[in-house]
């Protein structure tokens, strides 16, 4: 079959390689139908996820066909049309049992790397995303295994296309618990979205749908700050104004009531902090710009949420923990639950309150995916988001 | 005995556990400081700059490790050392079973091989004696090494302890305490295991390097069991799809 691989920081190809197998008698084989390449996998791109190796199968946001499943798998049926969460979770353990899905305790198989760098009990599984979250093949494929079948595959009974569901696996519920993080309170709380990428748009409209009475967006692509706006929120490009006094004035002083960082490891931004992340990070001393991550801080409001879906993967400098403190922020982070959001978000589009689809720019073949990566990570020709089609 | 003795009757606790890595013995304090003597002399005579600083604060380094006897090996690997100069291993892990359960599985010392991969094999002797084998640390011919040992507790549902008997080549002892989880979650399993290592401290230094190191074995261990416990399978990437299988091998 036909996959993209990682070929080592800055490259990735299209090679052929052998079509995935059951391993498991929990397995499944899914045909994938539609797949897409998310902001997070930019981070692989760019070395700054440790422990990738030459040869690994990338993708996490995907859907498509079951084909085969193993002996002991019991709700899956071949044929069925499925899509999968990006963290893989064994549905048994006690994190599971509680929906912590991302804490599963049983579904990472390289348990000893995430202990040693992480501490504590290991994160759990993820497709296509390192070998510090399990090594498992990603699905920027035409076939991929699915582990855990029943727990991960989700059928989609209802007519709504590949493009209204497939986001269904990561951003839209990466974006939702970002705003439900947030805590709320309806006609009440002013959220800021720092990152107009899928994410910062998802969770835009999942903080309206939460109730937010306003939203306003920070980012400095203009076609992303129209997206949100065209979604009803009030927009501040960072590199026409100073962002901080520009959050004062449209919050009347308080600082927006929570803030969202979608923006993550590789913040953009100036001023001696983001310059001294860029050395830091270039040198490898550092993993982590956090020029977002300081800005959410320093600009939210007292008891506030900082809420954080942007990834994160090492250590950072400068964090300004003390204005947190005296703020007495809350700060929310982690890997999304995804499992927990898939069947409630479904019902918000087949209701129509929203369709996911608006954020795709670009629709290509999975042979077009290598390039398609840069013009992403360069944020060039307004790309948003790319979903490739394996069989094109 | 109180469930938190060790066999021989000394409890273990704070006063007797050093846990922040071994002190060094003689020899490798020695040979770190020649090491940290060599490398700063070096580092003060030559090459580029860089090299220069890099050389002399390693050689610096080594040195006041030396001059303070701690090994760094040990710290960063986590090792424990009693006062007695005998290695600590203990780790833990709560599995969503029943303490009944996992403690039958544990009593049945013919099990343990499969729960402990470093044990060859174990066979049981008779009610409190049994026969253990593991393949043999360095420095011993024939490939393996046995020895007897005694139960020395034997509490249903709570704990079981063992201890080697006079003449083992490798004095050892261990326990393992099974008791309820706070709220519902199963059965917190500690494993504790004693021994004196075979070469001292330097012994088990080198089975770690070799990959055979107690407490990462015993990590491993306990995951393999809670996984086993809870979903009756390992879960595994091994033999999937890759571009390594077209290229031969890693990059």
């Amino acid at each position: 079959m036909k996959a993209i691989i990682w070929q080592g920081t800055n490259h990735v190809g299209v090679e052929t390689v052998p079509d995935p197998t059951l391993l498991l008698p929990t397995d499944a084989i899914v045909r994938v139908t539609s797949t897409a390449i998310c902001g997070s996998d930019l981070h692989l791109l760019d070395g700054y996820i440790p422990s990738m190796e030459r040869g690994d199968i990338l993708g996490h946001e995907f859907m498509g066909e079951v084909v085969e499943v193993g002996s002991d798998v019991k709700k899956v049926r071949v044929g069925e049309r499925v899509i999968m969460p990006f963290n893989l979770a064994c549905g048994v353990c006690d994190p599971c049992q509680r929906g912590m899905f991302s804490a599963c305790d049983n579904s990472n198989p390289n348990h000893r790397m995430a202990e040693a760098l992480y501490g504590a009990t290991s994160a759990s599984g993820l497709f296509g995303y390192s070998h510090l979250f399990g090594g498992y093949a990603g699905g920027q494929a035409q076939f991929v295994r699915v582990p855990f079948a029943d727990v991960s595959c989700f059928a989609i009974e209802s007519d709504l296309r590949d493009d209204q569901v497939l986001f269904l696996t990561d951003i839209f519920p990466t974006g939702y618990q970002a705003a439900e993080n947030c805590g709320i309170m309806p006609g009440r709380d002013v959220v800021a979205v720092f990152g107009a990428g899928p994410v910062g748009q998802f969770a835009l409209r999942s903080a309206q749908m939460l109730g937010a009475a306003e939203v306003i967006v920070v980012d400095r692509v203009p076609e992303r700050l129209r997206l949100a706006e065209a979604a009803g929120a009030r927009t501040i490009n960072y590199e026409e104004t100073d962002v901080l006094v520009a959050l004062r004035e449209a919050t009347g002083g308080r600082g927006p009531d929570h803030v969202i960082d979608a923006v993550g490891l590789e913040a953009h931004g100036h001023g001696p902090g983001a310059l001294l992340d860029t050395a830091e990070q270039k040198l490898r001393l550092s993993f982590d710009r956090i020029t977002a991550l300081r800005w959410a801080i320093l600009s939210c409001a007292k008891g506030g949420t900082v809420s954080m879906p942007g990834v994160y993967g090492g250590l950072v400098d400068k964090l300004p923990l003390g204005a947190a403190f005296s703020k007495g922020l809350t700060l929310k982070m982690g890997q999304t639950h995804t499992h927990r959001y898939v069947r409630p978000l479904l019902g918000r589009i087949q209701e129509g309150e929203i369709d996911p689809s608006f954020v795709i720019t670009h629709r290509a073949p999975l042979s077009k995916g290598p390039e398609l990566y840069k013009t992403f990570r360069e944020k060039h020709d307004g790309c948003i988001k790319v979903v490739l089609d394996p069989w094109a | 005995m109180t469930s938190n003795s060790s066999p021989g009757g000394r409890p273990v606790t704070p006063e007797n556990r050093q846990s922040t890595g071994a002190a060094m013995p003689g020899a490798e304090r020695a040979m770190f400081g020649v090491a940290g003597a060599f490398l700063l002399t070096a580092g003060l005579r030559g090459g580029s700059p860089f090299q220069k600083l890099a050389v002399t604060v390693l050689g610096a380094g080594l040195t006041a490790l030396a001059v303070m006897g701690r090994s760094p090996v040990a710290t960063a690997l986590k090792i424990q050392q009693n006062e007695d100069g005998e290695t600590l291993v203990s780790d833990a892990v709560t599995i969503g079973k029943s303490a009944d359960e996992l403690y039958a599985i544990w009593r049945k010392l013919d099990n343990l091989p499969q729960l402990m991969r470093h044990l060859e094999r174990v066979e049981v002797l008779d009610e409190r004696r049994s026969r253990w084998t593991v393949k043999a640390p360095m420095g011993y011919s024939g490939g393996e090494v046995s020895w007897e040992a005694e139960l020395t507790a034997d509490e249903p549902g709570q704990r079981i302890a063992w201890q080697s008997l006079p003449g083992a080549q490798i004095e050892n002892s261990g326990e393992v305490l099974f008791r309820p989880a706070p709220g519902d979650r199963g059965t917190e399993v500690v494993v504790r295991l004693t021994y004196r290592p075979p070469l001292g401290s330097a012994g088990a230094l080198a089975a770690r390097i070799l990959g055979q190191e107690p407490s990462q074995q015993l990590r491993d261990d306990l995951m393999r069991f809670k996984r086993e416990q809870e979903l009756g399978y390992h879960p595994t990437t091994e033999g999937q799809s890759s571009g390594r299988a077209s290229k031969g091998g890693k990059a």
